[in-house]
């Protein structure tokens, strides 16, 4: 009987146990994880501090689902790999061995790096208890103050608001999201918060927290500033948690290094979702992403690996949507953008592969808060982002993910970015027509 | 493809209900749940997008609930094509 461990409990190790347990069903399965939830959505923690669910809605399988896949779960933190050894040393003291091993740790938010932050009431936000955490002190803060950048900074500024929290929103530079967003879609975020009441400082940052009897009582901007406030949320970025890796040898870059079937440089120990540096074929070298649909992909195909049912993963084109002040946002592909101030690293649901430094065309089409942007490469579209009327949005996904070539309309696109919406649409229309 | 805001509200509106379905884009949903918390009838329609099937329940009333609510634009109301 194989016996296969599960380090983990985010949707890559969740897809892992589901594809082993399809394969193989006598097999044992063990997943160890210092959460003791039932699986959830963790990109759904956004709307359970919003208000829009409650918690229970954000669980992903139904209890006859999880029976059938028959895990024993640990509730226990797994501290040291000895692969020589075929073992998991987990924090409680037991060793665990396995025949095959699955490390999805996933990624953790940067701690704050200013004076204070040990204060009580600066936080940052990675899982369900840190989201109680969140929701109980929004109820008996008046004023938080929030930096960061990306859809996690995002998401906390305006659960706190949705909340009834005056939010402090502080920018390190002079907009929201360079890294994924040019400049005028930027200010049609910030407007959007602005007219909301969330209040948006730029060109400044925390200097240091202060506080009085362990609790913060206000930051210190860095223009010198005073600003009461009884929370600060930190969202600067996630780091792949890779300290379990490190221990056992394995070879880690930014990320736990894996090859082409998720293989770690470890015999029988495989590696999926944000931890894992996988290959990226349009970026032509590994890459790191936090994106729920990548992290279930590689839980899957690891889990097929596992079984014995060797599976090459291929990743598919970058794509996440996301809620930008009440905008949907889709982000495909190779968006360019430029160096961001707020993030030290990626977000959650972000990917390097948004970001190859390709040199492009952008054509660029807006109606009102509706706005789409193409980037053009020789034959194909590289990327797009679209904001709002996302009309265009499945068309737009779907000719970046096929590498269409878009000879027939480039110039049309180019020279009457006007006609862009109907150009494009027709163009993917007749593309359809010839398909079937 | 109709987007649930930008249904016709002329008779055309009908017929197209009458062939509506909500089905869903791949590669969006992240299984927040949003859209069977605010179906009215009770249907699990975020089991059905993780298996990237439309909502064939019979109970469907095609309020578009579940479109609207959609945070990532995962569902759609489209017509269910003609055998």
């Amino acid at each position: 009987m194989t016996r296969h461990v599960l380090v983990g409990s985010g949707i890559a190790a969740l897809a892992a146990a589901e594809s082993i347990r399809a394969a193989q069903p006598g097999a044992s399965i063990t997943l160890v994880s210092g959460e003791a939830h039932p699986f959830y959505s963790r990109p759904g923690l956004a709307y359970l501090l919003a208000g829009a669910i409650p918690e229970r809605q954000l669980q992903v399988r139904s209890p006859a689902e999880l029976a059938v896949l028959r895990l024993e779960r640990l509730t226990d933190r797994a501290v040291q790999l000895r692969p020589g050894d075929r073992e998991v040393l987990l924090g409680t003291g037991k060793r665990l061995s396995y025949d095959r091993l699955l490390l999805a740790t996933g990624a953790g938010s940067i701690p704050a790096d200013f004076a204070g932050a040990d204060l009580t009431g600066v936080v940052t936000l990675d899982g369900l208890d840190d989201t109680r955490r969140l929701v109980a002190a929004s109820k008996r803060c008046r004023r938080a103050v929030v930096i960061g950048g990306g859809s996690t900074a995002l998401e906390i500024v305006e659960g706190l608001h949705a909340r009834g929290v005056e939010t402090h929103y502080l920018l390190r530079g002079d907009r929201y999201w360079a890294r994924v967003l040019d400049p005028v879609e930027s200010a049609l975020v910030e407007r959007r918060l602005e007219s909301s009441g969330v209040m948006l400082h730029r060109r400044t940052g925390i200097a240091r927290a202060l506080g009085s009897e362990g609790r913060v009582a206000a930051v210190e901007t860095r223009a010198g500033a005073i600003l009461p406030c009884d929370l600060v949320c930190v969202a600067t970025g996630v780091r792949p948690r890779v300290e379990l890796a490190r221990s056992g040898g394995l070879s880690v870059d930014r990320g736990i290094v894996v090859s082409e079937y998720l293989e770690t440089s470890a015999p029988d120990v495989f590696a999926a979702g944000d931890v894992a540096q996988a290959y990226d074929p349009a970026a032509g070298r590994p890459v790191l992403d936090t994106l729920w649909s990548s992290a279930a992909a590689q839980g899957r195909v690891a889990g097929l690996n596992m079984s014995g049912q060797k599976t090459p993963y291929r990743k598919q084109v970058a794509l996440n949507v996301t809620c930008l002040a009440g905008l949907v946002a889709t982000v495909v592909g190779d968006v360019g953008g430029e160096d961001d101030p707020d993030l030290v690293t990626i977000t959650r649901g972000q990917s390097e592969a948004w970001h190859l430094g390709v040199t492009a065309m952008s054509v660029v089409d807006q109606q009102g808060d509706g706005r789409i942007r193409l980037r053009l490469g020789e034959r194909t579209i590289i990327g797009a982002l679209i904001l709002g009327n996302q009309t265009l949005s499945e068309p737009v996904q779907r000719l970046v993910a096929d590498q269409t070539d878009i000879t027939p309309i480039r110039a049309t696109l180019l020279e009457h970015p006007e006609v862009l919406p109907s150009t494009l649409l027709r163009f993917y229309q007749d593309r359809g027509d010839q398909a079937a | 493809m109709h987007r649930a805001g930008a249904l016709p509200t002329d008779g055309r509106r009908l017929s197209l209900l009458r062939r509506a379905v909500v089905a869903s884009l791949p590669g969006r949903c992240v299984q927040c749940g949003i859209c069977s918390y605010n179906c009215p009838v009770g249907i699990d329609v975020r089991a059905q997008a993780r298996r990237a099937e439309p909502v064939l329940d019979a109970r469907c009333l095609r309020c578009g609930a579940c479109v609207a609510r959609c945070p990532r634009g995962t569902l759609q109301l489209t017509e269910l094509a003609v055998i």
